[in-house]
């Protein structure tokens, strides 16, 4: 399985707090991978490493490398905007543009860009919200607005903004946990079926999620990778006694 | 560690399945006791208890499937489940074995006996002994205890042909026998079956420690 992302050797500081120590991880491409561990052990964080989110923080500070086929994002050039068009991300709240349904998808094919005509940009459209499983519920409504649709579809709305400027991975970030059990499902089977033409990274919290949906899972605490294994191995048999303890729910 | 939920049903399972190792020992022994005491009396009693072996497996698997839908076991807990889940039906044919023997008996004991038993008291305790040793591994998660229990089907399986060759030749040197004898091939496959089905308790106790499945994998 050929590697999409490489993390060497990170560290991360916020300030003179670490947050993240000395992390390596391969995450392989077209697979879903989990991160779990427990509130505040830099799974979050460390997601935000993959495309630079974390630059925005004024007091933020990175050692080590990620490369992004076969490229270190920190290195000096790198084109911020170009990557999080590659790496794109979806976060816990839905955050929808108080805008329609279509300008929602629509806006980061214009801003790049990206699209040759009109027919060309509802192409686009369209395909981002087929592939976002929501095109069926909003097809006869695409004009209205987004802040109309209900927590899930906004949620997938979400991932189809992010799907139409053709990302090559997706990071997540608790993507369902404001979602009710059939919207959360609905997102779950997405995820499965987006892998097959994307590199996806979840964080979440639930456990079973990441069971459900990961082929690998890492686990973090007190910004440290504990363990990073096949998803079926950690949760039968996972090698570090904190894993078993943590996904047995021995402490919370 | 703090306090699950999950551990007082776990808790709650494996007292469980010990009384059912423990009711199926005590049939097994019961059986054979019957037998070579030609005691009519305690072959019924085994075959009357066999109704309370089926009415705790149907417990535990009630009980079981509970754990998996409500409490989401991970890990060990998790193969913990599974091992008991496939453990309890293997104790209950265990069971239904000792049920037969004691069948057996029941009819043997109404026939003349024959002089010896052959090598059915060393069948008998080897078996006994396997089932006693497979159970106490389970409690204690003993994976190189279980292997060991392995090991010795090989002394069953050894038994049951010697038995078999001397039966056969009892009913060729005097057929006045041979009801008898066709009878105690039975007891004879049975106890050679119990031996199969204590080494599939152990394999699933290796896999309960170890997350190894040794199951259809050549001997090392």
């Amino acid at each position: 399985m050929e590697s999409k992302i490489s993390i060497s050797n990170l560290n991360f500081f916020y300030g003179k707090a670490q947050a993240l120590f000395d992390i390596t991880l391969e995450i392989p491409e077209r697979q879903v991978v989990a991160f779990i561990g427990p509130s505040g052990c830099g799974k979050s964080t460390f997601l935000r490493t993959l495309n630079r989110m974390n630059d925005t923080i004024p007091i933020a500070d990175v050692s080590g490398t990620v490369e992004i086929d076969g490229e270190n994002i920190y290195a000096p050039g790198t084109d911020v905007v170009a990557l999080r068009r590659k790496v794109g991300m979806v976060f816990q709240k839905s955050n929808p543009f108080p805008k329609s349904i279509f300008d929602n998808v629509a806006y980061g094919i214009r801003i790049n860009g990206i699209h040759n005509s009109k027919a060309d940009l509802n192409e686009r459209v369209e395909k981002a919200l087929r592939d976002s499983a929501l095109w069926e519920e909003v097809k006869d409504r695409l004009n209205t607005s987004a802040l109309g649709l209900s927590g899930g579809q906004q949620q997938r709305l979400c991932i189809a903004r992010a799907l139409a400027v053709q990302p090559e991975v997706i990071l997540m970030d608790e993507p369902a946990s404001a979602l009710d059990p059939i919207a959360t499902q609905k997102i779950e089977e997405l995820v499965v079926q987006l892998k097959r033409r994307y590199t996806i990274v979840i964080v979440t919290h639930n456990m079973q999620q990441a069971a459900r949906v990961s082929d690998r899972t890492a686990f973090f605490m007190l910004g440290k990778l504990i363990e990073y294994n096949a998803t079926q191995k950690m949760f039968t048999n996972p090698d570090e006694k904190l894993t078993e303890d943590y996904i047995t729910g021995r402490f919370g | 560690m703090e306090y699950r939920i999950i551990d007082q049903r776990l808790d709650h399972l494996r007292d469980k399945i010990l009384l059912l190792g423990g009711a199926t020992e005590a049939a097994v022994n019961r059986a054979m006791q019957s037998l070579t005491n030609r005691d009519t009396e305690l072959a019924k009693r085994v075959l009357e208890e066999d109704k309370i072996i089926n009415q705790m497996e149907l417990e535990i698997d009630q009980m079981s499937i509970e754990i998996l839908a409500l409490q989401a076991p991970a890990a060990h807990d998790l193969r913990f489940v599974i091992s008991v889940a496939k453990i309890t039906p293997i104790l209950e044919r265990i069971a239904d074995h000792a049920s037969n023997i004691a069948e057996a008996a029941i009819i043997l004991n109404n026939e003349p006996q024959i002089k010896d038993y052959v090598d059915f008291p060393i069948m008998a305790q080897t078996a006994a002994e396997m089932l006693r040793d497979a159970l106490d591994a389970f409690t204690t998660e003993d994976a190189d205890i279980s292997r060991q229990v392995i090991e010795r089907d090989k002394e069953i399986d050894e038994s049951y042909h010697r038995v078999f060759n001397k039966l056969l030749e009892m009913m060729i040197d005097n057929p006045t026998v041979t009801t008898s004898a066709a009878h105690l091939l039975f007891v004879a496959k049975h106890l050679e079956r119990i031996g199969d089905y204590v080494k599939d308790i152990c394999e699933l106790n290796v896999y309960l420690r170890e997350a190894a499945f040794i199951k259809h994998s050549p001997r090392t």
